[in-house]
């Protein structure tokens, strides 16, 4: 770990001579540091993400576009008032911009940190296609392979169906995502689906670890396996090769024409479902819209070495940005998983339990759920609450 | 000479054209409509919409066709001769659910005509029924989905040993024809706006084409509002509100997936009506659920999913009166709620329901 460090500080300060050279050797170096940790997290070991200068960590914060600054905002205000030891380290990712500069320095500082927060990125579709997804090149590059979403019926907001509590787990790096497209003939456009053996295999695995790990009793895969029979066939196949080795957890499997059709009828049958990347982005967002939105749900993306917490639809709120309108719920609650992932788990549970009794006890809604507050009223809330409970805090 | 010669070239060109129109489709003021029984419950649906039928005066003339693939010459599936003929001349048809059988050798009979007719639009109007309870009320929307190309074109290859892709298609000629019948359709039925539905954030090129095909066919239709959503946003406010939905357009996975989400807030398969429209006039409606061969024969099944679809035929035809009819009672039937069939919640046969809804047609009159 030390060595790791001194080689970074060395290639800081010989970076600006050398340019692009010393840079490769780091990151070689860099791999096979990281790879040494890979090892260690495959056996189950689990080193915490490193906290340096005095127990405090280093966060990586990407402010994005739409709701995100305001949102992420207000997160800082509740880390500081709870005196979470987390120090953000902003870096802002201009999304009108065509080069790929500042979402490569996102990277490198995600690289660095080991742990994000982010809001979403906005991918102007009337720019060229070479310009690709932002938010699709930092999940990529970070090989952020699962991303991992928590579904459940919150009892202070109304919404048609009860007792919903579903984990889905989505390939996040390949399927339809993956940005090869060509146009052969002129009029004609062929993008490229990708299934990859490996991949498939790692996020069935992801998500049959994390069903026993939650004591969760069924796995359920969607796919479209009679249409797309090789692609769709080899993520079925990978998923049932991982079910074999967890007899105690039921794996089922389920097309995704009829899992939307259940959903919308009987959302209670479902468990844990994991998916390949389109049907993920499908399902995800039918879910959120059955526990009441998309302000309500936090989403993670987990890699092997690096992780990303966001909201988990994912949406930039262009209509109500800077209107004091936005639901803080998401975004708190990623806040939360992120200081899970951190193992500050006092911290993580105040600031849930906070946003929790706001929610459904005070029942203090945003307008996205039926309600009449504004956001600030809402984290302000929160915040009151927080000093009640938590013993250390600093002025209001 | 010549002018007698011209003359007589003239009356048999002029009297094979009138001619022509008699033999296919009008004969008594009749239309003919080439019926698809199917497998499983099938054939008594589809008996008990001829039965509505007739207690309706609706002026069809059912011809019934079996489409069980055959080999042809040259070793290619394909169906029947005689059905294709038929529908070639009524080129309307109804058809009942047909079993894929697994491991036959032969590709999904679904598959088989809308290749063989170029049925390249599935359109699914989903509205709620009153009577049949479900967490959505006020759904009224159509989702008009690509049916030929996109990510179902079946070409796949394997790569390396462990890598699979799978090529999604989108063509400027299929996605300006899918668009032009979404608002032609939205024209004809007086709805106010159509949404085009796509992904073109991630894939730019493939759904930004197909965006803009729908761009510029909107050009030609002001009087329709034309909006454009991602299909994550769509599926979000769909479960929420469905209501602020209207006619959408969209290439043919994401159509799969939401006319089915959409049929689930209706209430299901059971209940909903679907109709593929296909180049040269010709229109399949058909039931989209399975053939459920564990009650077949017993006289339990819903013929609701046929009915609606042969209501959206007759409207289709233009016989408007005659399918409005129909669907009254129909739903009227369901409302009262004393004779149902099982999956709709009560304990009649099929055949009362049947009657129960004749008698309504014949008290509407």
């Amino acid at each position: 770990m030390a060595a790791y460090g001194a080689v970074l500080s060395v290639s800081k300060i010989i970076h600006p001579f050398w340019g692009g050279r010393l840079g490769n050797t780091v990151k070689v170096f860099g791999t096979t540091l990281t790879s040494r940790r890979n090892k260690t997290l495959l056996t189950r070991e689990n080193i915490p993400p490193p906290a340096k200068y005095g127990g405090r960590h280093t966060v990586t914060l990407i402010p994005g576009d739409g709701i995100g600054p305001e949102l992420l905002s207000h997160v800082r205000e509740v880390f500081r008032f709870s005196c979470v030891p987390v120090d953000f380290e902003v870096v802002h990712v201009n999304s009108a911009l065509e080069t790929e500069d500042d979402i490569n320095n996102a990277i490198t500082a995600i690289r660095r940190n080991g742990v994000a927060l982010k809001g979403n990125i906005e991918t102007k579709h009337t720019m060229s296609p070479s310009v690709k997804s932002r938010n699709n090149l930092l999940r990529t590059s970070l090989d952020l392979y699962a991303n991992v979403m928590h579904c459940q019926s919150l009892p202070g907001v109304q919404t048609r169906h009860k007792n919903i509590d579903i984990m889905i787990i989505r390939e996040n790096t390949e399927g339809e995502y993956s940005n090869l497209e060509h146009e052969s003939v002129s009029g004609v456009v062929e993008s490229l689906k990708i299934i990859t053996r490996n991949n498939s295999l790692r996020v069935a695995d992801y998500a049959f670890r994390l069903a026993r790990e939650k004591g969760r009793r069924r796995v359920t895969a969607v796919h479209k396996a009679n249409i797309m029979k090789l692609g769709d066939g080899l993520f079925l196949q990978c998923c049932r090769e991982v079910a074999s080795g967890y007899p105690d957890i039921t794996f089922d499997s389920m097309i995704v024409d009829n899992t939307t059709m259940q959903l919308v009828s009987k959302p209670q049958q479902f468990d844990v479902m994991v998916m390949p990347n389109l049907y993920g982005n499908v399902v995800s967002n039918v879910c959120a819209g059955l526990v009441g939105g998309p302000g309500l749900v936090p989403g993670a993306n987990y890699g092997h070495v690096y992780a990303v917490f966001e909201t988990a639809t994912r949406n930039t709120g262009k209509s109500i940005a800077d209107k004091n309108i936005a639901n803080p719920t998401a975004m708190l609650l990623a806040s939360c998983m992120m200081l899970d992932h951190l193992k500050l788990y006092d911290y993580a549970s105040l600031i849930r339990n906070a946003v929790l009794t706001t929610m459904n006890e005070t029942r203090l809604h945003t307008a996205d759920i039926g309600g009449q507050g504004t956001t600030s009223e809402v984290v302000q809330s929160i915040m009151r609450i927080i000093q009640s409970k938590g013993q250390l805090t600093s002025e209001l | 000479m010549a002018g007698s010669a011209w003359r007589s070239m003239l009356t048999q060109v002029v009297g094979g054209a009138i001619r022509r129109p008699a033999l296919s489709s009008f004969s008594r003021g009749m239309q003919t409509v080439t019926l698809i029984p199917g497998d499983g419950i099938g054939p008594e649906i589809s008996t008990a919409v001829m039965k509505i039928f007739e207690a309706a005066k609706a002026p069809i003339r059912w011809e019934e066709r079996n489409v069980m693939a055959i080999k042809g010459p040259g070793g290619r599936w394909m169906i029947p001769p005689d059905a294709k003929e038929s529908m070639d001349r009524s080129k309307i048809g109804l058809k009942g659910p047909l079993k894929t059988p697994i491991a036959a050798g032969h590709p999904s009979m679904n598959l088989l005509l809308r290749k063989t007719f170029d049925l390249y639009a599935n359109v699914r109007p989903c509205v709620s029924i009153e009577g049949y309870k479900t967490p959505y009320t006020d759904v009224d929307l159509v989702t008009i989905r690509e049916n030929t190309e996109g990510e179902y074109s079946g070409i796949e290859h394997v790569i390396v040993d462990g890598v699979v892709q799978s090529i999604k298609l989108i063509t400027e000629e299929a996605s300006r024809r899918i668009a032009e019948y979404a608002f032609e359709y939205a024209r004809n039925n007086q709805r106010n706006s159509v949404t085009a539905i796509h992904k073109a954030n991630i894939m730019r090129m493939s759904d930004g084409l197909f965006l803009r095909k729908c761009r510029e066919v909107a050009e030609n239709y002001k009087d329709i509002k034309f909006t454009e959503m991602y299909l994550d946003t769509v599926c979000l406010n769909m479960v929420q509100d469905p209501t602020q939905f209207d006619v959408l357009v969209m290439p043919n996975l994401y159509g799969d997936i939401l006319s089915d989400l959409c049929a689930g807030l209706i209430g299901g398969l059971g209940v909903t009506p679907s109709g593929n429209i296909g180049a040269n006039g010709v229109a399949i409606f058909e039931s989209v659920h399975g053939t459920a061969p564990d009650i077949a024969g017993l006289d339990f099944a819903n013929p609701t999913a046929l009915l609606l679809s042969a209501v959206m035929m007759l409207r289709h035809m233009g016989l408007h009166d005659c399918g409005n009819k129909i669907q009254t009672a129909c739903f009227d039937t369901i409302k009262d709620k004393k004779v149902l069939t099982k999956d709709l919640g009560g304990n009649s046969k099929c055949s009362e329901f049947t009657a129960e809804i004749c008698r309504r047609i014949q008290d509407l009159d």
